[in-house]
């Protein structure tokens, strides 16, 4: 009985072990429209800690997977500027997140984020997923990647949109369809929102596998 | 290590088999540069269609080939780190019907200054096409319904069958998919 207890204990472990790394690398399976976004609690580039509920008059987020150099979310920074700028007054401020690794992708280390936000003057706090979690939590696989929350009367958040910015990621000027924006003014006037996921190209997500 | 050990052979294995005068990119048609014209044309063409030209002339084979269709762009990192895998799966795997196509999502007008100049610089043999097409919402679940946009990703068909890949891939990891349809 001695010799098998240590046994077994281990056989838990590496179970356990097993089960925990499995678990990490299925980063594909995140939110789905109507589940509640857990809180976040990230660096913003000033220093300070974000989280959801330093707003408490948010009446939602559009929360925006983003980075400094991927050509996409370059093409959109003055899109998402204006996002802010144009539903921030009415309730759902710009929450941008940098999922990459900077160990992977040198071009997006906090100082660098920092930089990306003065130069571009980002109106909104542009956060550092530092731990690398809060991505794959929400299933972001690339940048751009919108996620619009809605708080409930509850207070939960609940996913109501997830996808792109628009139908035009490469060319501002040729956008036919706001679909974040969309989603955003349908659930302001209390509907449902009617496009609830949209897809672009991105760039992929630059985490260790 | 062992994947970064395979790309650095890789591309030297490539970079020295590259003939530095003739470079013939799949199908492209490849023309001398007239000798009248103040700035030499490049040796290298990359046609262009929208994602219904694509789909009709390469997502709907109607022969016994096996086609991988790698979606990739000059920006993209892991797209860059992979492509020895497809030039090398070409080499290969050309005389056992497997035909490579590396699909850029480059933007238009990068096409002479960045996506010519690099498969020039890579001496890429595989055929390169640019998919021009804005409406990504429309045509990437075309492509593949479980696709999110994010690139790499590639899509392997074989007569009615395919599959799709979100992923980078290694040469071991991408024979294994070709093989596997």
């Amino acid at each position: 009985m001695k010799t098998i207890l240590p046994v077994i204990a281990v056989l838990i472990l590496c179970l356990t072990l097993s089960t925990a790394f499995v678990a990490d690398t299925t980063t594909n399976d995140g939110y789905s429209i109507g589940d509640i976004a857990a809180p976040i609690d990230l660096l913003n580039v000033d220093g300070k800690r974000v989280s959801y509920a330093d707003y408490p008059n948010a009446r939602g987020f559009i929360v925006i997977f983003t980075c400094n150099t991927c050509p996409y979310a370059v093409a959109s920074e003055d899109r998402i500027n204006a996002l802010d700028a144009e539903f921030k007054p009415k309730g759902y401020p710009v929450i941008a997140i940098n999922p990459n690794d900077p160990a992977l992708q040198p071009a997006d280390t906090y100082e660098l984020m920092q930089k990306k936000a003065a130069e571009k003057k980002f109106s909104f706090p542009y956060l550092y997923d530092k731990t690398n979690t809060v991505y794959a939590q929400y299933g972001a696989t690339k940048t751009p990647h919108v996620y619009i929350l809605q708080k409930e009367k509850t207070g939960d958040l609940t996913v109501a949109y997830i996808g792109a910015i628009d139908d035009n990621v490469r060319d501002a000027d040729n956008v036919n369809e706001r679909f974040a924006a969309n989603a955003v003014n349908e659930l302001l006037a209390g509907k449902e929102v009617s496009v609830k996921e949209t897809r672009a190209i991105g760039c992929s997500v630059k985490q260790a596998k | 290590m062992k994947r970064l050990a395979f790309i650095v052979c890789a591309w030297a294995v490539l970079a020295s088999c590259v003939d530095n005068n003739v470079k013939k990119i799949g199908e492209a048609v490849v023309e001398e540069p007239e000798k009248e014209v103040a700035t030499p044309a490049s040796l290298v063409t990359i046609p262009s269609y929208d994602f219904s030209e694509f789909e009709a002339k390469y997502l709907q084979p109607e022969d016994d080939m096996t086609y991988v269709i790698n979606f990739w762009a000059t920006w993209c990192k892991p797209c860059i780190e992979e492509m020895p895998a497809f030039e090398s799966l070409r080499k290969n795997y050309e005389a056992k019907k497997v035909k490579v196509v590396l699909v850029s999502l480059d933007l238009p007008k990068l096409l002479e200054k960045q996506v010519i100049p690099f498969v020039e610089k890579k001496g890429l043999q595989s055929e390169v096409i640019l998919l021009d097409d804005p409406d990504a919402n429309t045509w990437i679940p075309k492509v593949a319904e479980e696709w999110s946009g994010a690139i790499p990703a590639t899509l392997i068909i074989k007569g009615d069958r395919s599959q799709f890949y979100e992923q980078s891939f290694t040469y071991e990891t991408l024979e294994e998919a070709v093989n596997s349809i």
